[in-house]
């Protein structure tokens, strides 16, 4: 049931708290996320590996197995509908159709005995009712806008004919068949190599200019997600840090983890020098957080650090920071 | 690989199997103590007359003579003639064969048929009730002897309920429908005696399901194993996160994948219900190989008994040659690139 339709606003995600159950206790994955993301803007969320930021996205598309997780607090809305309530065939006419999602694995993303044609058409035949011959055609049309030129051949081949570039050109394709809202992009270049990474990611945000598409760029890569993303989040062990405009994040982090990542780029360090690093490791998420999560890495930790901090302006526009220092500062 | 070249290697392939079937039933049997013309001849005859079945059968020629003769047979088409029945091994194998075969078919469908949606059902409701259930039913199914289930089923179904027949493939006041297949089933219909045609189908219930649920209880385990393994791949969650219903996802993405595997099995229960039938077709009275092959071996009659063994081991080669070419029908990857 659509609520508000005239905010602009297509995914909003607040104060998510959710876990894995396992033997003897759950992982806290996510420790209260809040995030939106707005008609045609590129949102990135980074953060190391295990921070949730996929776990995040699959949650907000419902793609977490049954059963595996507990989601204890709440709200995710996606177009007006309140994806936590709505039903399952609600949720698949949304899927693919106004909200797609591409894997960072495009190896294993397709089924590997059916043709790339066979399973386009299955997709655009789901969603648009067309035809056969019109599906075709716009499988082909969407296949050429990911520059592939012998769209007609690939139709015919099977996965494991082609290469990953090209199967992650064909799966970003496929996301755009329905002109989605929002695209959510999981890592989708992580497993390509570096020249083929810039050419999808020119594609894939040409692609989404031209249908008016957002995308939710999920991302480790701090270099990459400063290319391309007008807003970012920065995730460290299931909660958000850091968020603002790309510039201003990268340009004046608040943060102490977004500083240390800003300095572990190695754009930023001189030539001769040791590569910055962040020491310690990232807090075992089977305690539920009851201090900053960040506090045993942190330069700057003290007294006040062993509650969990929540986000504040960090004093410019729109940068908001999760950190006691801030509060300090006010 | 093309669908010829497995073909042509595969019947290279038969040449060497057959041989190789042939020479050691043809050592077993010589192995075996008795005499096959001491045992026509009976305990009163006298050495001479013993000595002269002997000489007919060929019995007292030296084995390397005897074994190259049948295989020369073989490759003619020709088995031999059976000891006891006096009448050549193919004729009778003609006979006994499709009844033996309808048996076996009727029973790998009922296992399929009911396999498959157990294991599909089993792994879609990973440790719920049913799948449970399911796992219990396969575990009686693989751990049951055949001989024994039957027997229940008849003392039940028979004995106690009268709702099946307890023998036989046809109701004794019933013509047998003209021979045209073999198969009652495809008999009874081409000759449109659909009361026949009850009859045969009446008849092969208790049998084909005694014969298959060994064999249910695997495909089942298969296919259940087989599609967790395939609901856990990526291109599944690219079929949700493109709104493919849950229905879609198990039916036309993960079983068509599922069943590659599963082939294999299928392929191995064909050979296993053609040996397996021996002893469902002794409880069930079933005129077919099973009683044929078991009254030869009392009898010591080893041209029927080999005659057996070839056109099942034939039969085996066949079908796991029609697995690959199924594989290769079902799988891009092993037909390799267009």
């Amino acid at each position: 049931m659509p609520i508000d339709m005239s905010d602009k606003t297509i995914l909003k995600i607040e104060d998510l708290h959710l876990n894995f159950p396992i033997y003897q206790g759950a992982v806290h994955a996510i420790n209260g996320v809040s995030l939106y993301v707005d008609e045609g803007e590129i949102v990135g969320i980074v953060g190391e590996s295990g921070s949730a930021k996929s776990v995040t996205a699959m949650a907000a598309l419902r793609l977490l197995p049954k059963g595996s997780f507990r989601l204890t607090n709440g709200n995710i809305t996606m177009l007006g509908h309140d994806i936590l309530k709505i039903s399952e065939a609600e949720m698949n006419s949304l899927r693919g159709n106004q909200v797609a999602m591409i894997f960072q694995e495009p190896q294993t993303a397709l089924n590997p005995t059916k043709t790339i044609g066979k399973q386009m058409f299955k997709v655009i035949q789901l969603h648009t009712g067309k035809k056969r011959k019109e599906a075709r055609n716009l499988a082909l049309c969407l296949l050429q806008d990911m520059r592939i030129n012998d769209a007609e051949e690939i139709l015919q081949r099977y996965p494991f004919e082609l290469s990953g570039g090209m199967r992650q050109r064909i799966l970003i394709g496929l996301a755009f068949a329905c002109s989605p809202r929002l695209l959510v992009a999981d890592e989708p270049t992580t497993a390509l190599d570096v020249t083929v990474q810039r050419q999808v990611l020119q594609l894939m945000r040409a692609k989404a200019r031209k249908t008016s598409t957002a995308i939710l760029f999920i991302s480790h890569d701090l270099a990459l997600v400063s290319q391309f993303c007008d807003r970012i989040y920065v995730m460290y062990a299931g909660s958000i840090v850091e968020e603002g405009p790309t510039k201003l994040v990268l340009s004046a982090p608040a943060h102490p983890y977004t500083q240390a990542l800003v300095r572990a780029l190695p754009e930023s360090s001189t030539k001769g020098q040791r590569l910055e690093s962040i020491p310690g490791t990232v807090p075992k998420l089977t305690i539920k957080q009851e201090a900053c999560s960040f506090r045993e890495r942190c330069d700057h930790a003290h007294d006040l650090c062993v509650k969990i901090p929540s986000l504040v302006m960090s004093g410019v526009k729109t940068q908001k920071a999760a950190c006691w220092l801030l509060e300090k500062v006010r | 690989m093309s669908f010829l070249n497995v073909i042509r290697k595969r019947l290279v392939f038969l040449v060497f199997v057959m041989f190789g079937v042939t020479l050691i039933t043809f050592t077993i049997s010589n192995l075996i103590p008795g005499d096959p013309a001491r045992l026509i001849a009976g305990d009163r005859a006298t050495a001479e007359i013993v000595e002269k079945i002997r000489n007919d059968l060929g019995l007292d020629r030296p084995l390397y003579e005897q074994y190259g003769k049948y295989i020369v047979g073989v490759a003619q088409g020709d088995l031999g003639t059976s000891i006891r029945t006096r009448r050549p091994v193919l004729e009778d194998l003609k006979i006994f064969f499709p009844a033996t075969l309808e048996l076996a078919i009727v029973a790998l469908m009922l296992a399929i048929a009911m396999g498959i949606p157990l294991g599909v059902a089993s792994a879609v409701w990973k440790n719920k009730p049913i799948d449970h259930l399911v796992r219990i039913i396969s575990v009686i199914g693989i751990s049951t002897p055949a001989f024994w289930l039957g027997l229940l089923l008849i003392v039940f179904f028979y004995g106690k309920l009268g709702i099946f027949p307890g023998g036989g493939r046809i109701d004794q006041n019933i013509a047998m429908p003209q021979h045209v297949t073999g198969f009652l089933l495809i008999d009874s219909l081409i000759a449109r005696d659909f009361t026949a045609f009850k009859s045969v189908v009446g008849h092969l219930i208790l049998p084909a399901f005694t014969l298959g649920f060994v064999h249910l209880g695997v495909v089942a385990r298969q296919v259940r194993s087989a599609m967790l393994e395939e609901l856990k791949q990526d291109y599944i969650r690219t079929a949700r996160a493109n709104g493919v219903s849950e229905f879609s996802i198990v039916f036309t993405e993960a079983l068509p994948n599922a069943m590659i595997p599963s082939i294999t099995v299928l392929g191995l229960a064909v050979g296993d219900l053609l040996y397996g039938a021996v002893l469902t077709e002794t409880v069930f009275a079933w005129p077919g190989m099973g009683a044929y092959v078991v009254s030869s071996i009392q009898a010591l009659d080893f041209p029927a008994v080999m005659g057996f063994t070839v056109v099942v081991s034939l039969a085996y080669v066949m079908v796991n040659l029609a697995v690959d070419l199924i594989y290769m029908m079902v799988d891009p990857r092993i037909r390799g690139i267009s």
